[in-house]
């Protein structure tokens, strides 16, 4: 399978955990929180392309593959943000500010917001979907005139579960972004969309012979999100997913995370959407 | 009457349908605008109307005693609302409200199933958009019930 970047080179370092600190945790809804983490002298970066994702641990506990949701312009701070899913986010969940965890990478290949310069772009997010591609749209906001028009289309189960709602109210509101939320259940006071978030492709205004489109969520929010995307016009090749499977060891090792003759920690997580789209389907793993 | 004409064809819902058959069915339509919070139509009423959605949102709704409005789905410019006015009994089965100002085309489903009578051909052509319209709302509320972001990432 062609690669839509040369993941960075691995040795054995990157198997070896740094210890870093938790500085601030956050609760972003019910079941999702977000970790500022740091070294625990203070001292050094962790550099990282969006959609990498590092592999999180909790001693005595175990380890997670868990995206980076942080601005990758601000390296000094590495920041993760993921659902209490189980035993080590339970774990990470009951950290507390000082407490100390491990990161190993990043890794994985990123998004291609290079690639997509000059055209329009189009972020597809379901439920924390949306946090291994906050780094992308810190990314193309900064760079803001160097891509056509920018839209977010983003889906959750209701308005509390709408995660970094702050946030993206304020990028709504510096008008050179297109946001369009989603949920699927309406409250009394919420004034938005109601409905899947794949029906938000057809009414949304971008130029789909010129764009780029990133896709992230769960497997079947992104098979039919991709579908939606082919069916406006967008070209195969230029519609992206990004893969979560049980990834381990993040340097193609284990086999964990391995889908027929893909090592997701290692060729993915993020793919050109023609090129994984048979392993969408893959019934039985 | 001309532009009526005109935003019947340029509406998603009817594109492509022929010249003709516009004109005959151009008698059956108006104008409508609603304000925020006004009702296109209230469950259980008769269907007599359904509407093309030319500007603003319109929430599906249905309500429940001791719970409230709960919004099914939202509809916005393009869209189509109602189909009750080709099913029998011929009875709206959710509350349509206006979330904002709307802009509308109004269709009387009773002139319309007469000319579709009169007009086989145009009895097929209306059936075929309401069919595509029902696959496209099954579709999204297959997925829905799926409850796709509950799922673990």
């Amino acid at each position: 399978m062609a690669l839509i970047s040369e993941p960075p080179a691995v040795s054995l370092d990157a198997m070896v955990p740094r210890l870093v600190t938790l500085e601030h945790m956050r609760n972003e809804t019910a079941d999702t929180f977000t970790m500022e983490l740091a070294p625990p002298d203070g001292i050094g970066d962790f550099p990282f392309l969006p959609g990498q994702f590092n592999m999180l641990g909790v001693l005595g506990v175990g380890e997670v593959p868990i995206s980076i949701s942080g601005n990758p312009l601000e390296p000094h701070a590495l920041i993760h943000t993921t659902r209490e899913v189980g035993a080590v986010t339970r774990a990470l969940k009951r950290l507390r500010p000082g407490s100390v965890l491990t990161v190993r990478g990043p890794y994985g290949t990123p998004w291609p917001v290079e690639a997509a310069e000059g055209r329009d772009l189009v972020l597809i997010a379901g439920g924390i979907g949306l946090a291994p591609l906050r780094p992308v749209i810190y990314r193309v906001m900064s760079e803001r005139q160097k891509y056509g028009r920018f839209l977010v289309l983003y889906g959750a189960r209701t308005p509390e579960d709408i995660l970094f709602a702050k946030e993206l109210s304020r990028w709504r509101a510096q008008f050179d972004m297109e946001l369009l939320v989603t949920v699927d259940r309406g409250t009394a006071s919420w004034r938005g969309n109601v409905g899947v978030v794949t029906k938000l492709v057809p009414r949304a205004p971008f130029d789909p012979g010129d764009a780029f489109a990133m896709v992230c969520g769960p497997e079947v929010m992104m098979r039919f999100g991709a579908q939606e995307l082919a069916l406006r016009g967008v070209p195969m090749d230029r519609i992206f997913v990004s893969m979560e499977r049980n990834m381990k060891c993040g340097i193609g090792l284990c086999g964990h995370c391995q889908v027929r003759g893909e090592f997701v920690c290692r060729t993915g997580p993020v793919y050109r959407y023609a090129e994984i789209a048979p392993l969408l389907e893959v019934r039985e793993l | 009457m001309e532009n009526l004409v005109r935003y019947l064809a340029e509406h998603p819902f009817l594109r492509g349908m022929d010249a003709k058959h516009l004109d005959f069915i151009v008698g059956c339509a108006s104008n409508v605008v609603f304000q925020s919070g006004d009702f296109l139509f209230k469950a259980g009423a008769p269907a007599d109307q359904f509407y093309l959605l030319r500007y603003g949102t319109v929430a599906l709704q249905v309500y429940a005693p001791g719970q409230g409005a709960t919004v099914v789905d939202t509809l916005e410019e393009g869209e189509v609302v109602g189909w009750s006015w080709l099913v029998e009994p011929h009875r709206a089965r959710f509350d349509a409200i206006a979330r904002q100002t709307v802009r509308a085309i109004c269709l009387d489903g009773e002139c319309i199933r007469r000319k579709c009578e009169s007009d086989h051909e145009l009895g097929y052509q209306m059936l075929m958009r309401v069919v595509q319209v029902m696959d496209q709302r099954i579709h999204a509320t297959r997925i829905q019930l799926l409850d796709l972001y509950g799922a673990n990432l």
